[in-house]
């Protein structure tokens, strides 16, 4: 140690009953000088550099933060737009949709329509051409049974011993037909 | 010439016999107060670089350190130290922005001086060895008493007489009132008083503990645990006061400088 503080500070006076050097005035002046260059340095550095430095940092950062929200909203209000004309664009796609269903199936029921016409008008075509032909066997069938019959009865009346009579014969057999043939 | 914490340590023990102390316990925890020269020998006269110019320069330095070589990125996303730097921008900047008021912010530069000054000039002091420019009540005297004059003039230029009405408690009975104005008075010009040995007392009790606590660690050998153990406590403290009275000293100017801007209670 280049001094001994004790000596200096508590080697005097009231000093050495306190034992502060905070209470020894020959050091104030000294102090007090350098704490007004300390302050007045302090106070530079902060006005002409630093203050403004940190203000325009934050400043920018606000701004940034602001236009950042502001652009976050943007997107968010075309995202919404976006999202409103996919929805009319499916709601269109659907009702679109629901339309072509629709023609597609009165389409085929009229064609439906259609076949089942024309497949009737040929069932019922067919149905007169077979009520016909039907008709036309019965016919030809009772003519048959009217031939049958004749000639059953001229054996009949041959096998009893009998003088066949055709015109008799007839007669009787066209009377049981009665109008049936 | 560095005063070492563990070279006082030592010295204190060595010394003893010298200075005819007698005991084991001869500790000086004031040593570390001393206001001495530098480069020399002699009294220490207005100019003398001292050990008080030396942390207060640090102080000055760091201060640089922290503010503007800290914010040289000039980042909207901070560095670390940029934050810091941000950081006490912001705290005092809100601080007197709520407690003395909008108007008032075109002396936040003043403020924010003052705080950069206490609240470095207290960390600082916290590192041993170190000196502590604000444990001496020359130091913050002057601190308080620019507040104090600070605000005096600025409360009779801004508001003229009216700013007296500042010791007319008005919203008190009329019998009461000019009892309350001597008290308002007295307490108006001890606010210097308070405001400087507060700082002074604290950093100057704390760092006086640690020393003496430090000089027994220094006698009881093996049992020096136990004092180490409270060191490391009470340095903890420390750095919370460190912070704290910086805080205390730099809200109560806020007050005070409200009192000079807004007079009417």
């Amino acid at each position: 140690m280049a001094t001994d503080p004790r000596e200096s500070v508590l080697g005097e006076g009231d000093a050495v009953a306190s034992g502060m050097p905070q209470l020894d005035p020959s050091s104030y002046p000294n102090q007090i000088f350098w704490l007004f260059i300390a302050l007045i340095a302090i106070y530079f550095i902060l006005s002409r550099v630093a203050l403004p430095r940190i203000g325009a940092v934050l400043a920018e950062r606000q701004g940034t933060i602001t236009n950042d929200i502001a652009a976050a909203e943007e997107l968010k209000l075309k995202a919404s737009e976006a999202e409103k004309t996919y929805e009319k664009a499916l709601a269109d796609a659907r009702s679109e949709a629901n339309r072509i269903a629709e023609e597609n199936r009165a389409e085929m029921q009229a064609e439906l329509d259609e076949a089942l016409k024309r497949a009737d008008s040929e069932i019922a075509a067919q149905q007169a051409e077979s009520e016909r032909r039907i008709a036309e066997i019965r016919d030809s069938a009772a003519e048959n049974v009217e031939a049958i019959a004749r000639e059953t009865a001229l054996a009949l009346v041959d096998a009893l011993g009998g003088q066949p009579d055709s015109s008799r014969v007839d007669a009787a057999v066209n009377d049981k037909m009665g109008g049936t043939a | 010439m560095a005063q070492s914490e563990a070279a006082t340590i030592v010295e204190t023990g060595a010394e003893a016999a010298a200075h005819g102390g007698g005991s084991g316990f001869n500790i000086h925890p004031m040593d570390q107060f001393v206001v001495q020269p530098l480069f020399s020998d002699g009294a220490v006269s207005i100019f003398t670089v001292t050990n008080a110019t030396l942390w207060m320069a640090i102080v000055v330095l760091a201060t640089a350190l922290m503010l503007i070589v800290g914010t040289r990125g000039r980042n909207v996303i901070p560095s670390r130290a940029q934050s810091l730097a941000e950081l006490s921008y912001g705290f005092i900047y809100k601080m007197v922005e709520d407690v003395t008021g909008r108007d008032a912010v075109k002396y936040f530069p003043y403020i924010m001086t003052l705080f950069m000054f206490i609240v470095l000039a207290n960390f600082l002091a916290l590192i041993p060895g170190s000196f502590s420019p604000t444990s001496h009540i020359a130091v913050t005297a002057v601190l308080a008493l620019l507040v104090f004059f600070g605000v005096t003039i600025l409360g009779f230029v801004l508001n003229g007489a009216s700013f007296l009405r500042l010791f007319w408690v008005s919203s008190a009975p009329l019998a009461l009132r000019p009892i309350l104005a001597v008290i308002e008075l007295v307490s108006y010009f001890v606010r210097p008083v308070s405001h400087s040995i507060r700082l002074a007392g604290n950093i100057m009790a704390g760092h006086a503990v640690l020393k003496v606590f430090a000089g027994f660690a220094g006698a009881l050998g093996v049992f020096a645990v136990v004092p180490v153990l409270a060191i490391t406590a009470i340095y903890a403290l420390e750095v919370l006061v460190a912070f704290i009275q910086a805080y205390v000293f730099t809200i109560l100017t806020c007050v005070y400088l409200k009192d000079a801007l807004h007079p009417h209670h």
